[in-house]
């Protein structure tokens, strides 16, 4: 309502013009109404989706939370039990341990070997658009379908990996059949599935750069790695930055690959808290437990996020 | 983002979905409506993949005798089958009949999931209790009640491979067989040049439990409120389980995860002895080229055999409960669903009708059928834990595997174990 008011009142020389300009005037109104209304029209299915399946579900969650509930019979509720439980629970705070280390290996990983890609692909060469399509190929697959095929390529007995091996002599690991090498595996795959994605994102960064600022410091002599450290990771950091915690956020949640490869085995060697989750929720009929647990999980990605919001300042600088 | 998160966001949706259906299905509870005919929803895992046709002919033939009652079939692979269960039951869109096993039957009958059956096998002049096998009737009742009409059972024995015992000039093994007996053959068995594996025995929950018994010892306390399994007995139980990958059986780096690997192991000739259950009959004996006998499993001090009970049980909620009593009755007694078991080689019916046993003894292979009733005189039933049944057979799955693997000793991890299932004992 105020805007088109404080519109008239900002023309007031218009007004005396006559039939023309007032006519144009409700036709300014009647475009912003319509434009709002569309705006509504069209951010509603979102916003109602939004609500249905995500905010909705989330509260939910933290009220069958407090209940002991088996998905069966009637729940009951039981306060903070369940996350009292959770404390004393060797078998989650394992799980943490292990979705912990997962980070520790994926997310150096993926961001140093997108890093890596992202400078290959700025590179001018002929078919270029060929192999960025070639990297993002993975991202755009099934979790599953690249869990299939990592756990395939990695098969102790007959896999493509250990068959390379052995042709020069050397004896590869059980790979998910060894519980030392369980995790690896996974983090093998996935950072395989996701490098293409991290690549894309620190690609657009790169060809942000000022060509200027780097021919500017070739010209004072600097040499590739003077020029990485000192102009493109600074001028990168806000696609570094957006692209960690993305990776982070993801890499808390890591399920599809844990359940395909290795169900969180051998003897629980790979289990994460997802897994636990889902194991919790519909095969041990503990689904209160069970959402305890996603409360947990979500908090922790939350903070996690929070405090790397804090740190950006520090090593992240916005033109 | 990713798959992962759409993921946890389609189970977080799933739960809060459910649990508004759950709130609405509840208050239809009762499921007094009499219907008589209809449509009957029957949920199954043991029909699908190898008996479906079977299972249509038993079927057809109820249809036939109860004009106006229609039976659709629903399936799911064992490994789906109850997390499929559940979620239908939380989103009171259960099956008005369904399968159940014994050990997970309770936890159904606790949470109210289930109709009692008492009253309508008293007023039906057709059933006969006496007709099934006690020991199967008494299985699915659940504080004195009936609440599942028992349908099949199977039990495990083990297969061996004549071949390839007269060509390692070894003597066939016999009921009297022990442990020692078993590895002594395994070892001579094994020719790892040649691909052939003695041995084949998973190290699961259920070996073990069964083991353990074999070794006179017991999974729990009397009282049933402490885990005893690692005591001695225990521990020589696991232990041989575990002598065996490596040594006469393949390891699960060497097996890579196949699907069915001791299967196609024993249906190409390469594995001599095989643990496995007698619902595995139909497919060795369609074998061409395989010569195979069964025999009771060895005991070590004492023989005890894994028997499998299935019953069909009749949702609490159904609105067709007449219809669906008449449907559980059927598969557990009629005489079509008896014959027609037998005849195929699926699952034995839980009935007591020697007439019809008689013939199933009669056909080969195998040559020594009967060792699936010798088994019968040695039954170990799985322990049974409420509603914690999954949870306390992945925790000594769990154990046995971090001891395969060589995470913790065999002790270490029947302690571990055994802390955490008498742990889950409320």
């Amino acid at each position: 309502m105020t805007g088109p008011r404080t519109a008239t009142a900002a023309r007031p020389t218009e007004r005396a013009k006559g039939h023309a300009p007032r006519f144009r005037r409700s036709g300014a109104t009647r475009r912003r109404l319509r434009t709002a209304l569309a705006a509504a029209g069209f951010l509603a299915p979102s916003l109602l989706l939004l609500l249905g399946f995500w905010i909705g579900p989330m509260v939910g969650t933290a009220w069958v939370s407090l209940q002991d509930w088996n998905l069966i019979g009637v729940p009951t509720f039981v306060g903070l039990d369940n996350y009292t439980e959770l404390l004393g629970d060797a078998e989650f705070h394992a799980a943490l341990g292990h979705t912990l280390a997962y980070l520790a290996g994926y997310l150096p990983l993926v961001l140093v070997c997108g890093l890596a890609v992202a400078l290959l692909l700025e590179a001018k060469l002929p078919a270029m658009t060929l192999y960025r399509a070639t990297f993002f190929l993975p991202v755009i697959s099934s979790w599953v379908a690249v869990s299939l095929l990592w756990k395939g390529l990695l098969n102790p007995a007959d896999g493509l990996v250990n068959r390379t091996l052995a042709a020069f002599g050397v004896p590869g690991p059980g790979w998910w059949t060894d519980p030392d090498w369980a995790m690896p595996s996974v983090v093998l795959a996935s950072v395989w599935k996701d490098v293409g994605f991290v690549a894309v994102i620190l690609l657009a960064g790169l060809q942000a750069i000022p060509r200027d600022l780097l021919e500017a410091a070739a010209l004072d002599g600097a040499g590739w790695w003077r020029k990485l450290r000192s102009i493109t990771l600074p001028m990168l950091s806000p696609s570094l930055f957006f692209v960690t915690v993305i990776s982070l956020i993801n890499g808390f949640q890591v399920f599809d690959q844990v359940w395909v490869m290795t169900e969180g085995g051998p003897g629980g060697a790979s289990s994460v808290v997802v897994e636990q989750i889902v194991k919790y929720a519909f095969s041990y009929g503990r689904v209160g437990y069970a959402s305890a647990m996603s409360i947990v999980l979500f908090a922790m990605i939350l903070l996690v996020t929070l405090v790397q919001l804090r740190l950006q300042r520090r090593w992240v600088h916005y033109e | 983002m990713t798959t992962r998160r759409r993921v946890l966001a389609a189970a977080a949706g799933a739960l809060a979905a459910v649990s508004l259906l759950a709130a609405c299905g509840q208050d239809a509870t009762g499921g007094t409506d009499d219907g008589a005919t209809g449509t009957v929803t029957y949920f199954t895992f043991s029909a699908a993949p190898d008996h479906l046709k079977e299972l249509d002919a038993i079927k057809a033939e109820f249809e036939k005798q109860n004009p106006g009652i229609t039976v659709q079939v629903q399936t799911a692979a064992y490994d789906d089958y109850f997390t499929k269960l559940q979620t239908s039951i939380a989103g009171g869109t259960a099956p008005d009949t369904f399968e159940l096993n014994y050990e997970n039957f309770v936890t159904y009958a606790r949470a109210g999931a289930l109709l009692p059956l008492d009253e309508r096998a008293k007023a039906d002049k057709d059933y006969d209790a006496n007709r099934l096998y006690p020991k199967a009737r008494e299985a699915f009742q659940f504080k004195g009640r009936l609440y599942a009409v028992p349908s099949t059972f199977s039990d495990v024995v083990l297969f061996y491979n004549k071949k390839l015992f007269d060509a390692a000039g070894v003597a066939h093994p016999t009921a009297d067989w022990t442990w020692a007996d078993e590895r002594a053959a395994a070892e001579k068995l094994t020719d790892k040049a040649k691909g052939i594996y003695g041995d084949y025995q998973p190290v699961t929950f259920h070996e073990f439990y069964k083991a353990l018994a074999q070794n006179g010892g017991s999974f729990l306390s009397e009282d049933g409120k402490k885990a005893t399994f690692n005591d001695a007995k225990g521990l020589e139980a696991a232990q041989w389980l575990l002598g065996k990958p490596g040594t006469v059986q393949p390891t699960v780096a060497e097996i890579g995860g196949k699907a069915d690997y001791d299967t196609a192991l024993f249906t190409s000739g390469k594995l001599a002895m095989w643990h496995n259950g007698i619902w595995q009959i139909s497919k060795l004996a369609g074998t061409a080229g395989l010569d195979f006998d069964m025999v009771t499993e060895a005991g070590n001090t004492r023989k005890a055999n894994a028997v499998f009970m299935n019953a069909t049980a009749v949702s609490a909620n159904t609105k067709k409960a007449t219809a669906a009593w008449k449907w559980a009755r059927f598969l557990g007694t009629s005489q079509k669903a008896v014959d027609t078991r037998l005849a195929s080689n699926w699952e034995l019916p839980a009935v007591n009708d020697q007439a019809a046993f008689d013939s199933y003894l009669k056909k080969t292979p195998p040559a020594n059928r009967k060792a699936v009733f010798d088994a019968l005189a040695d039954i170990a039933l799985p322990p049974v834990l409420d509603a914690q049944q999954s949870k306390m057979q992945d925790i000594v799955t769990q154990a046995l595997e971090k001891a395969a693997s060589g995470q913790a000793t065999p002790q270490q991890a029947l302690d571990a174990a055994a802390a955490s299932v008498t742990a889950l004992i409320k």
